[in-house]
């Protein structure tokens, strides 16, 4: 139970950075930790003590364990998803700096009502 | 083998909490370096190997474009006064860790305990591996029985460089 919690607390670090923080790239920092802690969480969910990779060699026993590869299969998408989110904010964000001269939250304000 | 898991997923929280409070934007992204080849070694421990691998090489890229950023525009970060807001921010994030909690004490019972895991979903899968003929059983599922996943997948990030160059494009409008 100890790694589902100590994973549940990378979770609520990334919603403390989000929240807390005035920073875009910290920000955007916070948001990539909240994706990290779901992908590990799915692999911890589907992780067998005693499996080994779910890889079939010549000298793997017909009836060894294997970890769970269905999580393992649907974290391969979501990690190279994760990079192209991240590459789409830090843009985002070059282009407030080009515009505002910082990465202040609280100084790019000109869209304000 | 959970001791090390352990261990790793101590030095990803306080490579996080470091990265959240650092002073200098250069070292903040450095030490959130930590966090994802932490991950890395934790999906080594964890008996997933081509995550790992694939993990690896995002952490990289990630990496090289924020420091990319960094040098395109500045390291240095603005001082934050403490005042009333803060606090209210500080509010905001226990209120929401009080949620999760909540929620997470509601999941876990229907959670197998670490490391008893039943492959219910999976087991047709890793019989049809053997129909696939592939020897990794993850590529197995990925190529032979998920494909629309990579397809999606494959959209998306298209999507995200269509997006990327668009933004950063040098030429704007006419009326700029």
């Amino acid at each position: 139970m100890i790694p589902f919690i100590l994973c549940f607390i990378l979770f609520l670090i990334g919603i403390y950075g989000i929240i807390t923080q005035k920073n875009l790239i910290k920000i955007i920092i916070g948001l990539a930790i909240m994706e990290y802690s779901v992908n590990l969480f799915l692999i911890l969910i589907g992780y067998i003590n005693g499996g080994t990779a779910p890889i079939i060699t010549h000298y793997t026993s017909a009836n060894a364990s294997f970890v769970d590869p269905l999580p393992q299969a649907l974290i391969l998408t979501a990690i190279v998803i994760g990079l192209a989110t991240t590459a789409l904010l830090l843009a985002l964000a070059i282009r407030l700096y080009r515009k505002y001269g910082t990465f202040d939250i609280r100084k790019i304000n000109s869209l304000k009502g | 083998m959970e001791i090390y898991l352990i261990i790793m997923l101590i030095l990803m929280i306080c490579g996080s909490l470091f990265s959240l409070h650092a002073k200098d934007l250069l070292s903040a992204v450095i030490s959130y370096g930590i966090v994802g080849f932490g991950l890395v070694i934790a999906f080594l421990i964890l008996q997933a190997p081509d995550l790992a691998i694939v993990q690896i090489v995002v952490e990289i890229i990630t990496l090289v474009i924020m420091i990319a950023v960094l040098n395109n525009t500045t390291h240095q970060q603005e001082e934050s006064r403490f005042h009333f807001s803060k606090m209210l921010y500080f509010a905001v994030v226990l209120i929401f860790a009080a949620l999760f909690f909540i929620a997470f004490n509601k999941i876990s019972p229907l959670l197998s305990s670490f490391g008893n895991h039943t492959t219910r979903m999976a087991t047709p899968y890793m019989h049809g591996a053997t129909v696939t003929g592939s020897a990794n059983l993850v590529t197995g599922i990925v190529f032979g029985f998920r494909a629309y996943d990579t397809l999606g997948e494959a959209t998306v990030l298209f999507t995200a460089v269509i997006g990327v160059l668009t933004i950063l494009r040098l030429k704007g409008k006419k009326d700029e």
